[in-house]
């Protein structure tokens, strides 16, 4: 096994939406900085964008909207946990991010006078911008990474962050096909490495089935926790709900514009809005549990021209796979509802809320490391929002870099971890990952699922502590096995986060995302507040409340109840 | 530990007829990293059951030799 030695000043950590984002602008803000993308597929086709996007979703245009009013509706739908100033921060930013987006070539929906084509998705006002031809938007973020001169590192899976005296000075990899170790120095770091993709176990069976890049199995929430950094809301889970075994978006965002929505069997609606919250979840779980399910996306209403038009966007885009699927069970779009289901259990700030703990200039609460995209706590965050942090991530981290020298890594750690990561090659006939993971999710869904209830998540706690001795089973036979066990790793961790954060906030909050049976109700007095987690000195998991930051856009909490509900 | 090697039904179907042997297109470009070349033939295959149906190794071939069918649970 070779040792690869490599040094940067900055080290973007996960090559996708946030990552080629940040390392664009750190070298615009820095031109003769050393700037490193690593990336453990190839940033061309990597992320939850690898096939590109139909669209952004929380677009604030100056005349349609204002940072305020945006501001004011993620509190309501987050049901007021957030920090407002990192939220005001995507709509203060969104607008220019789309300017420079299209000065590069992404062509976004205008109307026949020019003017950004806005919809309502939304409960109250116009944040989602179509993008019809989105489906090369990775392909343009690539060439300008390499425009900028940004150093690109295909193929290597980071590890672990490298923490020396409180500060960060690097991070560890694997390359995932000649299997070396990679140690990089980097006086900042920034995670963006995307969701937990991969903590709850598909309906179908199917490991890698899932809404998320299944690449994104929750390796920076476990990075960022061995780093000492905190994280937040893990209890306030992503679900959402998606087209039946198919396992992606149906997806309401693009359709309901043109007239399409949710409805019961019967055809009847029983939400008045699309837009995913956990309130929304909660009413589809209800309507799924009435007796009137199965949920299907209906469009066999709408006439043939806005079918037509609907399936260009939805089978060029995102997932373009959505239209074979159909075809294969003889279905289209004017003949059948799409058929939904309420998907497994993951993390992912860009949808809900749970991500590592950053503040409005990206940082984390350890020195030097940053997080951005689907990972970082900025709720409902969505693509603008990773483009945003990764843009704030990239700039504050140069500053930071300025005057700081490079640290030699402490070698007692990278024997450790170089330990840790090449164990399963030294077991070649272990019990395949593809085992070990499928088990470790199916108990994800058997005690973490929602509606939750105290002794299910007491026993998954308890089996996913008794999980890390599982995982000294684990073998594996090439470089490749070994990223996947590596994985497997992330996501018992997250798997482990999310159980106890779960237990720790004894109230219910966000719908469906965390609905503890035992505690039907939302718990004002005690639980407004973030729950966060970090790694304790014993290394232990410590759970603790941290406030909410005084809000910056007055929102009536009492008064604003988010309710989707039909009645 | 005792092993055994299952059949799969595999999403990501090549015309070898058609794959190039010096290319490599679909699989830089896979995030799976789930294709590779056989050693034997110059021609490339998915090795790991691993696939997200995302069609970026479809869409990038030059040559139009694959084929991305829905993994066999979902269809």
């Amino acid at each position: 096994m070779n040792v690869q030695y490599l040094k940067t000043d900055f080290l973007v950590v996960g090559g996708g939406t946030a990552g080629t984002m940040a390392g664009i602008k750190a070298k615009q803000a820095s031109p003769d900085s050393d700037v490193l993308i690593l990336e453990k597929a190839n940033i061309r086709r990597s992320g939850a964008i690898a096939m590109g996007m139909d669209g952004v979703n929380t677009a604030v245009i100056p005349g349609n909207s204002t940072p305020e009013q945006y501001v004011r509706e993620i509190t309501i739908a987050n049901d007021g946990i957030v920090n407002q100033k990192a939220v005001y921060e995507t709509g203060r930013l969104g607008f220019e991010v789309i300017q420079e987006l299209e000065s590069w070539g992404v062509k976004f929906q205008k109307d026949h006078e020019g003017n950004y084509d806005l919809k309502q998705v939304h409960r109250v006002g116009k944040y989602v911008l179509p993008m019809p031809e989105g489906k090369d938007l990775k392909k343009i973020l690539a060439r300008q990474v390499k425009r900028h001169k940004v150093n690109v590192t295909n193929r290597v899976m980071a590890t672990r962050v490298m923490v020396q005296n409180g500060r960060v000075t690097g991070a560890v990899g694997l390359d995932v096909r000649n299997g070396d170790m990679v140690v990089i120095q980097a006086k900042a770091v920034v995670l963006c490495t995307g969701a937990c993709g991969r903590l709850g176990l598909p309906a179908s069976g199917y490991l890698y089935g899932t809404y998320e890049n299944p690449t994104n199995a929750g390796d920076g929430y476990s990075m960022a926790y061995h780093a000492g950094a905190e994280l937040t809301n893990i209890e306030c889970f992503q679900i959402n709900p998606l087209i039946k075994d198919y396992n992606g978006p149906a997806c309401a965002y693009v359709a309901s514009p043109f007239g399409a929505y949710t409805a019961n069997a019967e055809g009847h609606r029983f939400i008045n809005c699309d837009y995913w919250s956990g309130q929304m979840m909660l009413e589809v779980y209800k309507e799924l549990h009435s007796g009137k399910g199965p949920v299907h996306l209906k469009m066999y209403h709408l006439d043939d021209d806005t079918i037509n038009e609907i399936e260009t966007i939805l089978w060029d885009n995102e997932r373009p796979s959505r239209g074979r699927f159909h075809a294969g069970r003889g279905e289209s779009y004017s003949t059948h509802g799409v058929e939904m289901n309420i998907s497994e259990i993951g993390l992912c700030s860009g949808h809900s809320a749970s991500g590592v703990w950053v503040n409005e200039r990206a940082e984390t609460t350890v020195s030097g490391l940053y997080a951005a995209g689907d990972m970082a706590s900025v709720p409902h965050n969505y693509m603008i929002g990773a483009f945003v942090y990764g843009r704030i991530a990239g700039e504050n981290a140069m500053d930071y870099v300025r005057d700081l020298e490079h640290v030699e890594p402490d070698h007692e750690f990278l024997a450790a971890e170089q330990a840790r990561i090449y164990a399963p090659l030294q077991r070649p006939d272990g019990v395949p990952h593809t085992q070990i993971e499928y088990k470790l999710r199916r108990l994800v869904n058997d005690y973490l699922q929602p509606p939750k209830s105290p002794n299910n998540l007491d026993i998954g706690l308890q089996k996913f502590v008794a999980y890390e001795d599982t995982l000294n089973l684990m073998g594996a036979q090439d470089p490749h096995e070994l990223m996947r066990c590596m994985e497997v790793h992330f996501i018992r961790d997250c798997a482990e986060m999310a159980a106890r954060a779960s237990l720790f906030r004894k109230e219910t909050r966000w719908g469906l995302y965390h609905y503890r049976l035992d505690y039907p109700e939302k718990n004002n007095e005690e639980w407004f507040c973030h729950v966060n987690l970090k790694k304790g000195k014993a290394g232990h998991m410590e759970l603790f409340k941290r406030a909410v930051e005084p809000y910056i856009v007055d929102v009536d909490l009492v008064e604003e109840v988010y309710d989707v509900a039909v009645r | 530990m005792a092993l055994t090697t299952q059949r799969v039904d595999v999403p990501v179907i090549v015309d070898e007829s058609k794959c190039l042997e010096k290319c490599v297109a679909c699989i830089e470009v896979c995030p799976l990293d789930v294709l590779v070349k056989n050693p034997d033939t110059g021609k490339a295959y998915m090795k790991y059951d691993e696939c997200w149906f995302c069609l970026p190794c479809e869409k990038e071939c030059p040559t139009g030799a694959i084929t991305v069918q829905i993994p066999f649970l979902l269809r």
